[in-house]
């Protein structure tokens, strides 16, 4: 289909000798927000970095498609090219390498043009202004001393900076004092339009609010157990994991 | 899946022909190979010398002879004194007209950007080609404030009474082997002497550089900051590649007097059959303030520990540092510093990186004296290792004999981060840039001490060290 951004088939994926995911599908399309639900330990991480090309993780079998293509063997950075984007869980502090600094390498990058230091300083302090960030850190180290709250600020800075395709957020919203849930999710949903999807971890729906959610899937065991729409996210907060187990 | 974390760590060496610009030999005199008492006198005399400089060298000379090799540090087994030519004079005479200098000379230093420098705000350019001075120019501004900026040669000759007053006495010949040697051979190299008050608002500039095979380098070079003036001097050294062993050992003797401030800056990046064997000392004063910024890139080997003694109460010492060692190199650097005041007080910073096999060491002493109560000293030492092929060591020295001190070290040895390149590559950049971006982030502090030539540069020399292949 000409719309379908993510197609996942099959895909049996772990580290080292110990597979995690076992067998997973899973299609998004362009203008949707999928939702994944799961206890600690079922995959989800493993999901989202599978995707972005962690080399840690190795795929066993089974295809990760993106815009019609196998990108399966393709390393991180293409990906990121073709416009793949992962908000990290515990984003990495990198000394020496300034917020804008990186944000400009990395926009060049994957646009193969130059950006003009001027428009694209204005364009951060905007977006920065947006995520209620003060200007200065966009001359701090990346993530450097950066509260957690911070850190994933910045995330969602960098997504909207590079406008990616798709979005995978690891529990942005996780470690987050209500305020900042409010302002991390005003992002996503100024990021979000018809042409974008996001594909969502999180263990808290306080993000999901402001954002129209089109697919749950909750992943046990590396599989994925049960489908639905935003009303699956309900149960699953009353009802827990628990009597979804013997699926898994 | 490809294995990406095993291509990752491979960095080819670098390309280095850039650098590495070879004349045809055109010297019109050379010492005979080895080191006798007859050698010595020949320098001498074709440098007109007075006397008392001959008598000096004959000197150092004997104890040259008396002293044993050193027997730490890396190893310099491949080097034999006797086929050391000591000392090489190109067929120029000294001329303050770049127009006059000839034209492979010329075509050498273009290539290494030095009236680019001079151009862009230096303020005088002392070039060193071999042994001899042969391009020297000051702004008349400093001659007029009485700073007397020249070669070594011209100084003996024509400041007698100020060299002969410092002349290797922070490095005497007794200092070590190496420091003998130089005392007995030395030739070429700088002479600064700011007086009282005066400020240098401009950065002098010197530029060291090899050429002839099997020629050792021995300048010396020496700075007197008077009382309360300042100076920013600069020194860059690059040589040619040759496949006989080259020696380096020059000799720097800073002297700075009560609430005076000397900044000597230095990049070295010299070919990789190069033992470098620099001596460099500073002496400084109550409330006078020596800052170091050292770069040590290319040479087989380098020991290189610039000392400095903080003789007058409240006398500062800012050592900032980095060292690159690739495939074949092994490289050990450091700082010394000895507190002999109250309020004494010393910070040193420093970066090391290996890859491809490369040794790096840090070695740093620091000695606090009784008298130096209140003294603070922070020593602030990281390494970052490219592959898993590379060494890196930390070797800190303390010596704290005073009460009531402030003493910090950290020390911090690493690898380059997996997740960190996995991080970078996750927003489009490619892992070749990747690492680029995380050694350059790893050595800013030093880059933002240089001024903006020098960090320029220095960041091509480290692209040029990262440069090819990444699998």
């Amino acid at each position: 289909m000409a719309d379908t951004l993510l197609e996942i088939k099959d895909l049996h994926a772990g580290v080292a000798d110990k597979e995690i995911l076992r067998g997973l599908d899973l299609t998004v399309r362009k203008g949707e927000v999928h939702v994944i639900l799961g206890p600690n330990g079922s995959g989800k991480s493993t999901l989202m970095n599978v995707i972005m090309g962690h080399p840690k993780y190795q795929v066993l079998s089974g295809q990760v498609c993106f815009e019609g293509e196998d990108v399966t063997e393709e390393p991180t950075f293409e990906r990121a090219r073709k416009g793949i984007f992962l908000s990290f869980q515990t984003p990495e502090e990198i000394p020496g390498i300034t917020v804008e600094n990186m944000l400009r390498t990395a926009r060049q990058a994957i646009t193969g043009k130059r950006e003009r230091i001027f428009g694209f300083r204005k364009e951060l302090k905007a977006a920065m202004e947006g995520l209620q960030m003060d200007p200065s850190y966009a001359e701090r180290y990346l993530n450097v001393g950066f509260s957690g709250g911070e850190k994933k600020r910045t995330e969602i800075l960098q997504l909207l900076m590079l406008n990616p395709k798709l979005a995978l957020l690891d529990e942005t919203d996780s470690g987050l004092d209500v305020d900042a849930v409010q302002i991390v999710s005003n992002g996503v949903r100024q990021f979000h339009n018809e042409n974008n999807a996001c594909l969502i971890i999180t263990h808290n729906t306080r993000i999901l609010d402001k954002l129209r959610v089109d697919k749950v899937h909750v992943l046990l065991n590396g599989r994925i157990v049960e489908e639905g729409g935003p009303e699956l996210v309900d149960v699953i907060n009353r009802e827990g994991f628990t009597h979804l187990q013997q699926k898994a | 899946m490809e294995d990406l974390t095993k291509k990752k760590t491979y960095v080819a060496d670098v390309e280095r022909t850039l650098y590495d610009i070879r004349d045809e030999d055109r010297s019109s005199y050379k010492t005979a190979k080895g080191l006798t008492e007859d050698i010595v006198r020949d320098i001498s005399a074709k440098k007109e010398e007075p006397e008392w400089m001959l008598q000096k060298r004959l000197e150092a000379l004997r104890i040259y002879h008396q002293m044993p090799m050193p027997t730490w540090g890396p190893d310099i087994s491949a080097l034999h004194m006797d086929d050391i030519v000591t000392y090489v004079r190109p067929d120029t005479k000294m001329t303050g007209n770049w127009k006059e200098v000839p034209k492979e000379i010329k075509d050498t230093f273009d290539r290494l950007g030095i009236p680019e420098a001079e151009k862009t705000s230096l303020a005088g350019v002392g070039a060193q080609y071999d042994s001899e001075v042969v391009y020297h120019s000051i702004q008349k501004e400093l001659a007029d404030q009485g700073v007397l900026y020249t070669d070594f040669e011209t100084a003996v000759k024509e400041y007698p009474e100020i060299v002969q007053e410092y002349f290797m006495t922070l490095i005497p010949p007794t200092a070590h082997k190496f420091a003998a040697l130089h005392g007995a051979v030395w030739s070429g190299g700088s002479f600064v002497y700011v007086p009282e008050g005066v400020h240098v608002d401009i950065p002098l500039q010197s530029y060291f550089r090899l050429n002839a095979a099997g020629a050792g380098q021995f300048e010396h070079t020496l700075i007197v900051c008077e009382k309360n003036s300042s100076l920013h001097f600069i020194e860059g050294c690059s040589a040619p590649k040759y496949n006989v062993t080259n020696l380096h050992a020059g000799a720097v003797e800073l002297f700075v007097k009560e609430g005076a401030r000397l900044r000597y800056s230095t990049i070295e990046n010299w070919s990789r059959n190069m033992m470098n064997l620099n001596t460099k000392r500073s002496f400084v004063e109550k409330d006078g303030v020596i800052e170091w910024v050292s770069g040590s890139f290319g040479s087989h080997v380098s020991c290189l520990y610039p000392a400095s003694v903080l003789h007058g109460e409240n006398a500062k010492c800012e050592f900032t540092g980095v060292t690159f060692s690739a495939k074949g190199q092994d490289l050990d650097t450091g700082a010394s510093v000895i507190m002999l005041a109250p309020h004494t007080s010393a910070n040193i910073n420093t970066r090391t990186i290996s890859k491809s096999g490369g040794k790096a060491t840090y070695r740093s002493a620091v000695k606090v004296a009784p008298a130096a109560t209140g003294a603070k000293c922070l020593v602030n030492c990281e390494s970052l290792m490219l592959d898993n092929d590379s060494r890196s060591d930390t070797l800190p020295v303390m010596d704290i004999q005073a009460a009531d001190v402030e003493i910090g070290h950290e020390a911090k040895i690493g690898r380059i981060s997996d997740e960190a390149i996995y991080y970078l590559t996750s927003r489009g950049i490619d892992e070749k840039e990747a690492q680029a971006m995380i050694v350059r982030g790893f050595v800013e502090p030093i880059s933002k001490a240089l001024p903006l030539e020098y960090a320029v540069e220095m960041n091509n020399l480290i692209n040029l060290e990262l440069e090819g292949t990444m699998g």
